[in-house]
């Protein structure tokens, strides 16, 4: 529970750190808020030669508006997202997903950008980004970089971030009249990581259902879209029976891993079961 | 504004007694804003710290050991393996021999050939920082040649299974029986089964639980010349005491054991830890401070764990539902060696598995099992949340084989008022309660008839969430011990507490302690007592704890014991300083001794009003001693020691409203309400307090916490983030009251209350799961209740534990043993 020795930097702008992650060698590892990284190196499960703390790095932290689309920063931290004006009128799926992460200690110290750029497929954020479509602003020594969800989850904890690349800011679409969403989140105790979640984001037009984006948590080795569902819910009217017949379809693709909690198959009924209650709650039904 | 009272009749009115009273704590103000002494706080000139490189491996032999690297290392002073220490650690003390031919291997601190668990030590670093002995573990070279490892209790009885301890024949450490028709307590039992109605049979699996006290182990011990002063976060600072200089050869004069703040316990300090040991060795090797402070990983992989039990119970019974026999028979885990008390946490449950029924034939069997697994020992309960588990539960199985009413069962079969005190079929005299005043006030509590009615509702509109209500109609006994008892047992200590009250000149009051709190509240319980007791101020009681050079004699704390013993021990002396201040105060009076009566702090002449004289201006007569009778010493202060002549017996009903989510599993608990009966209460604020927080830990058994192990022994749940302790969060609202009905076998007439919620708890939500979903075909459900298990009890018969433990527990994988054990026996 004592990391090893390592070296420490904490710059002030972008810029700055930058230049500490390209100055600091093979091993450098970038803190954000800590809450996954702080843990694994008590654990001796990893051992950077050089952190790069970015708590201090102003820019990096807020949410502002562009057009149709939130620009929110890196380091703008859980507790932030849930104070944020603008996130509670056209953020909403962000806003209650945010509010189910650990407990408020670690909502306190744990930043939007560092949830993401870990990647656990366990971690709330990641199915919320990608059902989203966001977008993902890169900024490396080659310059700026945008990948879209779909692209920046890779694989189990890695993502499209090179080496020496920051993530800075995370851009999505403001979701506006005629939607409702829905975080559905699975677990065992209030602070404990998703055993499976969902998250429904629905257009209605009328009595039908338009577009349906569903991201779901801890189904596979990165955040999946239930694109079967997804497909089927277009167009069609807006019902318990409609919304029941697609959840059906929402484990279809996925490869969720055996663990204490769950395995697999549980773990691919619950999707449905989720899906088809996050759903429900997204279209008002 | 009002009037300020008239000082002279203010004096008249006697004080408000103060027992009874819900006083805010004296400790909690300086405890919540950190300013505190843990273990862990304490620094010393020169000293060292040490670190512990723990087995990676299960079982195995050490075949390579090199600590030279790691001598190099930066800030290293030293680094010593179980060769350097084997000839001075001796073993660790087991301190309960429940049957005289038990099997103990021994236990030493540190390996010297064998590694017997994950996470035994196997070489320690000695370094100037904590952080410098925690890098030099790196460096440290170890091979180890598997053995095969030994984990399931069912298997390890087996003939022909791999041993454990290569120097034992079996894996069974001992068994113990007791048997009530040979006791002359009760009826031939085998009789009862043949002759009964019905049988009902069961096979229950108490998981095993981590205590997971908040404060982490810390050690520092100090040598002085040929004196050692140990500091350590512990229960029992006067048991580990004498039980270090028995193992170390330190004389018991020459040790000083200091329990400072320490944050909680629940069982899991009552213990001589090896790195207790290891420090004190240490320290006398290098004639220097030493610290060590375990990491949470350490304390959940190393510390002691408790329950693990698989119990098959088989009751008997009339058709009607009158119960005849019960037969208990248990697997229970030593884990790889006895530790201070662990063959007996078991022992101890043998005499409570009637709970409040009056069987007439019971008998009990035991099998203590060692595998390589960190050592089980007392947790919470010890022993009676076990037995009141099974007991529980198979009296809701006996309901419904039956098709009568669960509670119907209990009141037949339960011990009525009017019948206390009551020798039960283990030979325990209960001392009175009333079971059925619980019960009705519970009920009302929970509002049991709407909740009945909303389960029916939802059955039939076959709702996916459905309602169940599970009780619990427990006893325990309390107040541990009875030093005679706790000799017939072969425990390896008397069960007296000691208590001395030291009278200051100013009319303040010290009260010296042989309990040791480690978050209970004895500085306040203990000073409401003697604040009526003397007829002082409660604020003018200081109590003293903790430390062998202070409170020289106890016995610690456990068993729900301090108050209805120790606290007792307080009142005995109390009542020897009245009456030696009787005699002062007769003098300064110039009355006769007799005819002086104490009320409120105040000795006066009966029927002489007004003329009279404080304790408190007594204690500082006696100071000055100028003016004081002929032929006594000149001190009110006096000490008492208590030995109880019986236990004392709470009980209570709880009562678990749960709903099942039947898509998913989900159980959550609707409504609990608990009427508990600890007899006479001190400090209702205290007594809510320990009832909530043993709810918790109670309910955490039925739901949440499990220790498990993958097939290599290696634990899996060795962070919180696997290992789940609830949050207030995940708690439901309790609804709790109490019925009081004094313990006969004390003046406080006090039963104890901090084990009460956590053995009561557990059967009442398992019981009411099952009530949710008895109807969907579901029998059983193996604790915790995760979703996943409900869900595939649901949907897949069994009890949902094996396949969602599969290949990562213990008792996982397909169910080979079922039978195993009854085929070991014949």
């Amino acid at each position: 529970m004592i990391p090893a020795p390592f070296a420490y930097a904490r710059p002030t702008t972008v810029e700055e750190a930058l230049q500490a992650i390209a100055e600091g060698g093979e091993d450098v590892k970038v803190l954000a808020g800590g809450q996954s990284l702080i843990p694994v190196m008590r654990l001796r499960l990893a051992a950077p030669e050089l952190l790069v703390d970015l708590t201090r790095v102003e820019e990096l932290r807020g949410v502002r508006e562009d057009g149709d689309t939130l620009v929110i920063g890196a380091m703008t931290t859980h507790a932030d997202v849930l104070a944020d004006p603008l996130l509670a009128q056209y953020g909403q799926l962000i806003v209650q997903a945010t509010e189910t992460v650990a407990d408020r200690q670690v909502r306190r110290r744990g930043t939007f950008g560092g949830a993401l750029a870990h990647a656990d497929p366990a971690g709330d954020l990641p199915a919320v980004a990608l059902a989203l479509d966001a977008e993902f602003v890169l900024v490396g020594p080659g310059g700026r970089r945008t990948v879209s969800a779909a692209e920046f989850f890779v694989d189990y904890l890695t993502t499209a971030l090179e080496e020496g690349e920051l993530l800075v800011e995370i851009r999505v679409p403001k979701l506006g009249e005629g939607w409702g969403v829905r975080y559905e989140k699975f677990n065992r105790v209030a602070q404990a990581w998703s055993i499976v979640a969902v998250a429904a984001a629905v257009r209605r037009q009328g009595g039908r259902i338009a577009e349906a984006r569903i991201g779901l948590t801890n189904m596979g080795p990165t955040p999946l879209r239930a694109s079967a569902t997804e497909a089927a819910l277009v167009g069609v009217d807006v019902s318990m029976e409609t919304v029941t017949a697609a959840a059906a379809q929402a484990a279809e693709g996925t490869s969720p891993s055996n663990d204490l909690n769950a395995q697999a198959d549980y773990r691919q009924h619950l999707a449905q079961v989720l899906t088809r209650r996050a759903l429900a709650a997204a279209a008002g039904l | 504004m009002t009037a300020v009272e008239d000082p002279a009749s203010a004096v008249d009115l006697p004080p408000a007694k103060e027992v009874g009273q819900a006083r805010r704590r004296k400790e909690d103000a300086r405890l919540i804003t950190g300013k505190t002494t843990w273990t862990d706080n304490m620094v010393l000139p020169g000293m060292l710290h040490l670190a512990v490189l723990r087995s990676p491996v299960a079982h195995g032999r050490i075949t390579h050991l090199d600590v030279s690297a790691a001598k190099e290392r930066p800030n290293v002073v030293a680094v010593y393996t179980g060769a350097d220490l084997a000839e001075e650690q001796g073993s660790l003390p087991c301190a309960w021999p429940v049957t005289p031919d038990m099997v103990n291997p021994g236990h030493p601190s540190i390996a010297v050939e064998q590694v017997n668990h994950v996470g035994e030590a196997v070489a320690i670093v000695v370094a100037r920082s904590r952080t410098a002995a925690a890098d030099a573990l790196e460096a440290i070279d170890v091979d180890y040649e598997p053995l095969p490892v030994v984990l399931d209790m069912e298997q390890a009885v087996q003939e022909g299974s791999p041993l454990v301890h290569d120097s034992t024949s079996s894996n069974t450490s001992y068994h113990f029986v007791f048997d009530a028709g040979e006791a002359g307590t009760g009826s031939d039992t085998d009789q009862a089964f043949a002759d009964a109605e019905v049988t009902v049979s069961r096979r229950f699996v108490q998981q095993r639980l981590i205590p997971a006290f908040m404060e982490p182990r810390s050690v520092v011990v100090q040598p002085s010349g040929d004196n050692y002063t140990m500091w350590s976060a512990t229960q029992i600072p006067h048991i580990l005491r004498v039980m270090a200089a028995m193992v170390t050869g330190i004389p018991e004069h020459k040790l000083r054991v200091i329990a400072p703040d320490v944050g909680g316990g629940f069982g899991g300090k009552l213990q001589v830890n090896p790195e207790e040991i290891l420090c004190l060795l240490i320290a006398r090797r290098l004639g220097k401070p030493i610290k060590w402070t375990e990491t949470r990983g350490e304390s959940l992989m190393t510390a002691h764990h408790g329950r693990d039990q698989v119990q098959f119970i088989d009751v008997a019974a009339d058709r009607d539902g009158t119960v005849k026999g019960l037969r208990v028979r248990l697997l229970a885990d030593m884990g790889a060696y006895l530790r201070l008390i662990t063959p007996g946490v078991p022992a101890l449950g043998a005499f409570m598995f009637p709970g409040i029924y009056k069987f007439p034939a019971y008998r009990f069997e035991c099998d203590g099992v060692f595998t390589n697994k960190v050592p089980t020992d007392a947790y919470r309960g010890a022993g009676r949340p076990e037995a009141t588990f099974a007991i529980e539960r198979i009296m809701d199985e006996l309901a419904v084989e039956l098709g009568m009413d669960p509670l119907e069962v209990r009141r037949k079969n339960w011990i009525n008022a009017e019948e206390f005190p009551f020798t039960t079929v283990a030979g325990l005299e209960y001392d009175s309660g009333d079971y059925h005043q619980a019960t009705e006030q519970a009920l009302e509590l929970l509002g049991y008839d709407e909740l009945r009615a909303e389960q029916q509702r939802r059955r039939e509109s076959n709702d996916p969430v459905q309602l169940g209500i599970g009780f619990s109609t427990f006893t325990e006994m309390c107040g541990l011990a009875p030093s005679r008892v706790l000799g017939s047992l072969a425990f390896g200590a008397g069960g007296w507490e000691q208590a001395s009250i030291r009278m200051l000149p100013t009319g303040k009051v010290e009260v010296v302690t042989g309990s040791t709190p480690h978050g209970q509240g004895h500085e306040t319980a203990w000073s409401q007592i003697v604040a009526d007791q003397l007829g002082v101020p409660f604020e003018d009681v200081e109590v003293l704890h903790g430390d062998t050079a202070i409170s020289s004699r106890g016995l610690d704390t456990y068993g729900s014991r301090s108050l209805v013993v120790g606290g007792t021990a307080v009142v005995k002396a109390a009542e020897k300083v009245v009456e030696k201040a009787r005699v002062i105060a007769a003098h300064l009076l110039e009355a006769n001794a007799d005819d002086l009566e104490f009320t409120g702090g105040k000795f006066s002449v009966r029927g002489t009003p007004g003329a009279g004289v404080g304790i408190q201006e007594v204690a500082l007569a006696i100071f000055a001693a100028h003016d004081y009778p002929e032929g006594i010493e000149p001190s009110i202060d006096a000490e008492a020691t208590f030995d109880p002549e019986n236990f004392s017996f709470p009980h209570g009903t709880h009562i678990c409203a749960m709903e099942i989510d039947t898509e998913t599993g989900f159980a959550k608990i609707r409504k609990y309400a608990c009427v508990d009966d600890v007899g006479t209460i001190v400090n209702p604020l205290i007594v809510e307090g320990q009832v909530h927080g043993g709810l918790a830990q109670g309910i955490a058994q039925a739901m949440y916490e499990e220790a498990i192990y993958d097939a290599e022994g290696n634990l899996t749940t060795g962070s919180f983030v696997d290992y789940l302790v609830p949050a207030a969060s995940d708690l439901p609202h309790f609804d709790t009251g109490n019925t009081v009905h004094a313990a006969t076998s004390n003046p406080l007439g006090a039963k104890g209350v901090g084990e009460a919620g956590c053995i009561a708890s557990t059967p009442a939500v398992v019981n009411a799961a099952l009530d949710a979903v008895r109807h969907l075909g579901v029998t059983d459900i193996r604790m915790p209740l995760t979703p996943e298990r409900v869900w595939r009890a649901l949907h897949g018969g069994g009890d949902g534990g094996d396949r969602a433990a599969q290949g990562s527990n213990a008792y996982g994988g397909a169910r080979t043993t079922e039978s195993g054990y009854q085929e070991a026996e014949q």
